[in-house]
């Protein structure tokens, strides 16, 4: 069964330049840290980059993506556990993006455990998707990436907070 | 007392890895540093049924699909690249 690692894409190191320096300034606008590990960091934007070639959007390089961009929603990058894992273990799942005292190299960039429910549980999660009935005059929106709200009719195309576009967005009240 | 087996040369070890994750680059790359013989698959690059029956088999070991999986001998799992316990068990 032994299989030889490669590549079925290769980004140019350009491209990857490229888009590490945007993807760096958009984090740090948005209070975000990428890891200060420029090598690292950037070997993760290559993975973005491949998967996007693959399966038409940034799937989580650490992740196994299923190639249904609905049933993948969760793990977009930046995924909807990105926050929660950098306020518990200081950086995300990947390590693309850390605190801002990982970044200052006040604490050290390791592992941590997987967060994402297994299969099972997340197609019942999407299967109870709630229905939530609502006296208000606009519903509520969330933005599953950053927690972000807006209380209109629908939700915005991107977030302003975090960029996440509007697929990302859940109906909270 | 029963002797104590060579824990690296006789132990099958078998990576389930993904080719975009660093994480998982870097278990290949300490399993080589400590001269481990292992297999590996790179279970993004699979496709049909080939990918399906290693996710059934990944799963039995790690049913939280996460990766790296490191599967030694068909029964201790250590899931993501936890240096400490490659050390340990592959010493
Ligand atoms: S934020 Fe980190 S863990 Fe989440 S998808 Fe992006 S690289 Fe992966």
């Amino acid at each position: 069964m032994k299989k030889i690692g490669k590549y079925d894409y290769e980004p140019s190191n350009e491209e990857i330049d490229r888009v590490y320096q945007k993807l760096k300034k958009e984090a740090e606008s948005g209070g975000y840290f990428l890891n200060p590990d420029e090598e690292f960091t950037k070997l993760l934007v290559k993975s973005l980059l491949i998967n996007e070639k693959r399966y038409g959007y940034w799937a989580c390089p650490c992740r196994l993506a299923e190639g249904e961009k609905e049933k993948d929603l969760d793990i977009i990058c930046p995924c909807i556990y990105r926050d929660v894992d950098i306020n518990e273990y200081n950086t995300c799942y990947c390590g693309l993006y850390v605190s801002k005292d990982a970044y200052d190299k006040k604490v050290p960039i390791t592992p941590i455990p997987e967060r994402r429910p297994p299969e099972e549980e997340r197609k019942k999660l999407r299967e109870t998707k709630k229905e939530l009935p609502s006296q208000l005059p606009y519903p509520v929106w969330r933005c599953t990436v950053c927690g972000y709200l807006a209380a209109r009719d629908s939700p915005p195309d991107v977030c302003p907070i975090c960029k996440a576009r509007k697929e990302r967005f859940e109906r909270f009240i | 007392m029963p002797e104590k087996k060579s824990r690296k040369s006789n132990r099958k070890v078998f990576l389930f890895a993904l080719s975009t994750c660093i994480w998982c680059r870097k278990t290949k790359a300490l399993l080589d540093e400590l001269g481990v013989k292992y297999d590996f698959v790179d279970v993004d690059l699979l496709e049909g049924e080939e990918k399906e029956r290693v996710r059934n088999r990944m799963r039995k070991f790690n049913p939280q699909m996460s990766f790296p999986t490191i599967v030694i001998d068909d029964e201790v799992c250590i899931a993501g690249f936890d240096e400490k316990r490659i050390r340990e068990e592959l010493r």
